[in-house]
């Protein structure tokens, strides 16, 4: 079983990205679970999502304490919130940000780190205000090509089928987070 | 079709399915997305309902007595103090022998406010003559939708789906919705054999004298009697239809079980993992699901416990002063049998603590590995 965790502030649209990632591995064949944090959210609060994927149905109903990836929405998260509490070992991390992987590496070392700049993508693509660009679909292009676990046409399925505007500048720009992702070296 | 859905979607989905006519409720955390999806399915005409709303619980469940008894299919869906508010009416509709359907999403009572899964909401309304069905996964809370209908217009008794408030309400699972001719045979319009009628006036729940009143109660009871072999039928034909079923006590790797978890709800579905986890390890262990609190199969209860030798019980729920509730009922029906096993009443989860396998084994290395006796309760991950 893969259990990955998505780190975000509230409405940033972890949820729907939780979500469209459990539909880009269901269109493989997969059996998934996804959710909120069980909690009360607010605007701008940091808040947490989470998606199981495994090949066989998924029956753990609880929180998931030990992930295997994160994904984090927000890149000022690293500062306030413990976005690898209970990683599991050579567990990968993905941030939306303008900087290399390396900036990364010495505060989670051990782990598979990528960075994306996906809020110059969404403005690219105008997903969002210039100020606070939607990015929730484009990280899960970046995801695709840093882990290998989903491929990057199930993910915009996953847009398409939930994202009912702008579907296929969601789809565009997810692509373009897919090949322009750092990994670390 | 298969689709990734969520638990109260799930919900509107199986009342969309099961045609029904009136829909009243008013939205309450976690309940609120099931309220939503129906009101956008009515507006965008896919079902072809009476879309009200109303001021509070009380007028929602109040609508929605009044539809079932003009001749209508009605649903209502609510949770914690919103089904708490209903209650007067909760009486009514049991007592009325109204055939509705209720979803109730798990959430526990406040103060201390909480918005998070617990059983107490729905179990306090226990007396009052409704049917209650417990789900473990959304495909469970889609389909006993629409087998809450067979039921309730067979017996004449209103039914209360419930699942757990965000382990189910809101997370989302691959759910495979029934085609709607599937469910046409299944479900054949609402027939209403007692409704109000101008060409034939009559008139419902009035003065009821000493003479009259003992005999109805009477007739409850036995309509909840039946409602066990009602239930088996309707869960038979589902199954042949859909190929699923969900027995009123469902085993899980019981054959040669020593002992046995007993659970309700979600929980069902993590202690399942833990059963293997255990039975890998040689314990000869199973697990028996509760899907229906009212009626129990009482007979097939005794017979499943027979021979065993401890059983824990999981409640998510406390009745202050007594402990957990399925455990108190339990116990109660097993009473003056002989060859019952040793009952461990475990209190877990309230108020929506997480349940991860390791507190469900914590019942498991009490009973077994510690060989502790048992209490009247016993708590799980209760903070010293």
């Amino acid at each position: 079983m893969i259990e990955i965790r998505f780190h975000g502030r509230g409405g940033q649209g972890a949820v729907i990205a939780s979500k469209i990632l459990a539909m880009a591995f269901f269109a493989e064949g997969k059996y998934v679970q996804s959710f909120p944090l069980f909690g009360v959210e607010r605007r701008g609060a940091p808040v947490a999502a989470f998606t199981r994927v495994d090949d066989k149905p998924v029956r753990m109903k609880c929180n998931i304490y030990t992930p295997d990836c994160i994904i984090v929405l927000d890149p000022t998260l690293t500062r306030t919130v413990d976005i690898a509490a209970g990683l599991k070992k050579g567990g990968s991390i993905l941030i939306n940000s303008d900087l290399p992987p390396e900036e990364y590496k010495e505060k989670y070392s051990g782990f598979n780190i990528a960075t994306i700049d996906a809020d110059s993508i969404a403005r690219e693509f105008k997903l969002g205000s210039l100020t606070s660009p939607i990015i929730n679909t484009v990280i899960l292009g970046a995801f695709s090509a840093q882990t290998g676990l989903v491929k990057l046409e199930s993910i915009q399925e996953g847009i398409r089928k939930e994202i009912p505007i702008k579907t296929e500048a969601n789809c565009e720009a997810a692509k373009k987070a897919y090949e322009n992702v750092k990994l670390l070296n | 079709m298969k689709s990734v859905l969520m638990g109260n979607h799930s919900v509107s989905y199986g009342v969309m399915l099961s045609r029904v006519k009136v829909i009243a409720a008013y939205p309450i955390t976690p309940q609120t997305q099931v309220v939503e999806e129906l009101s956008e399915l009515c507006a965008t005409k896919k079902l072809d309902a009476t879309f009200i709303k109303v001021e509070s619980e009380h007028s929602a469940l109040a609508c929605v007595l009044g539809a079932s008894l003009a001749g209508s299919r009605a649903f209502t869906a609510t949770s914690a103090q919103g089904l708490a508010l209903m209650h007067e009416l909760i009486h009514w509709a049991g007592l009325g022998r109204f055939p509705i359907v209720l979803a109730n999403v798990n959430r526990a009572m406040g103060p201390g406010w909480n918005i998070w899964s617990d059983q107490n909401d729905s179990l306090s309304q226990r007396d009052c003559g409704w049917i209650q069905l417990y789900c473990e996964n959304n495909q469970e809370v889609l389909d006993n939708v629409i087998i809450g209908y067979k039921i309730a217009e067979k017996v004449l008794l209103p039914v209360m789906l419930v699942y757990d408030a965000f382990i189910l309400s809101h997370t989302y699972e691959i759910v495979d919705i029934p085609e709607q001719s599937q469910v046409d045979q299944f479900l054949p319009p609402f027939k209403s054999e007692y409704k109000l009628d101008v060409e034939n006036p009559a008139c419902f729940g009035g003065l009821t004298s000493p003479e009259h009143y003992y005999e109805l109660r009477y007739n409850m009871q036995q309509a909840m009697e039946q409602a066990v072999e009602v239930y088996k039928d309707a869960q038979r034909e589902f199954k042949e239809i859909f190929g699923r079923d969900y027995p009123m006590i469902e085993e899980y790797r019981c054959d040669d079980a020593q002992y046995l978890y007993i659970t309700s709800g979600s929980i069902t579905s993590t202690a399942r993992i833990v059963v293997d986890e255990l039975r890998e390890k040689g314990y000869k262990i199973g697990l028996l699901k509760i899907k229906t609190f009212r009626p129990m199969d009482k007979a097939e209860l005794i017979r499943l416990l027979k021979g065993r030798e401890k059983v824990f019980i999981l409640d998510r729920n406390i009745s202050v002063g007594v402990g957990g509730i399925f455990a108190q009922e339990i116990k109660a029906y097993l009473y003056g049998q002989k060859y019952m096993p040793e009952i461990y009443p475990f209190i877990i989860g309230l108020g929506g603590r997480d349940i991860p396998p390791s507190s469900i084994m914590e019942a498991f290395n009490y009973a077994v590995i510690e060989n502790k006796k048992p209490e009247d309760i016993l708590y799980i991950g209760l903070k010293k």
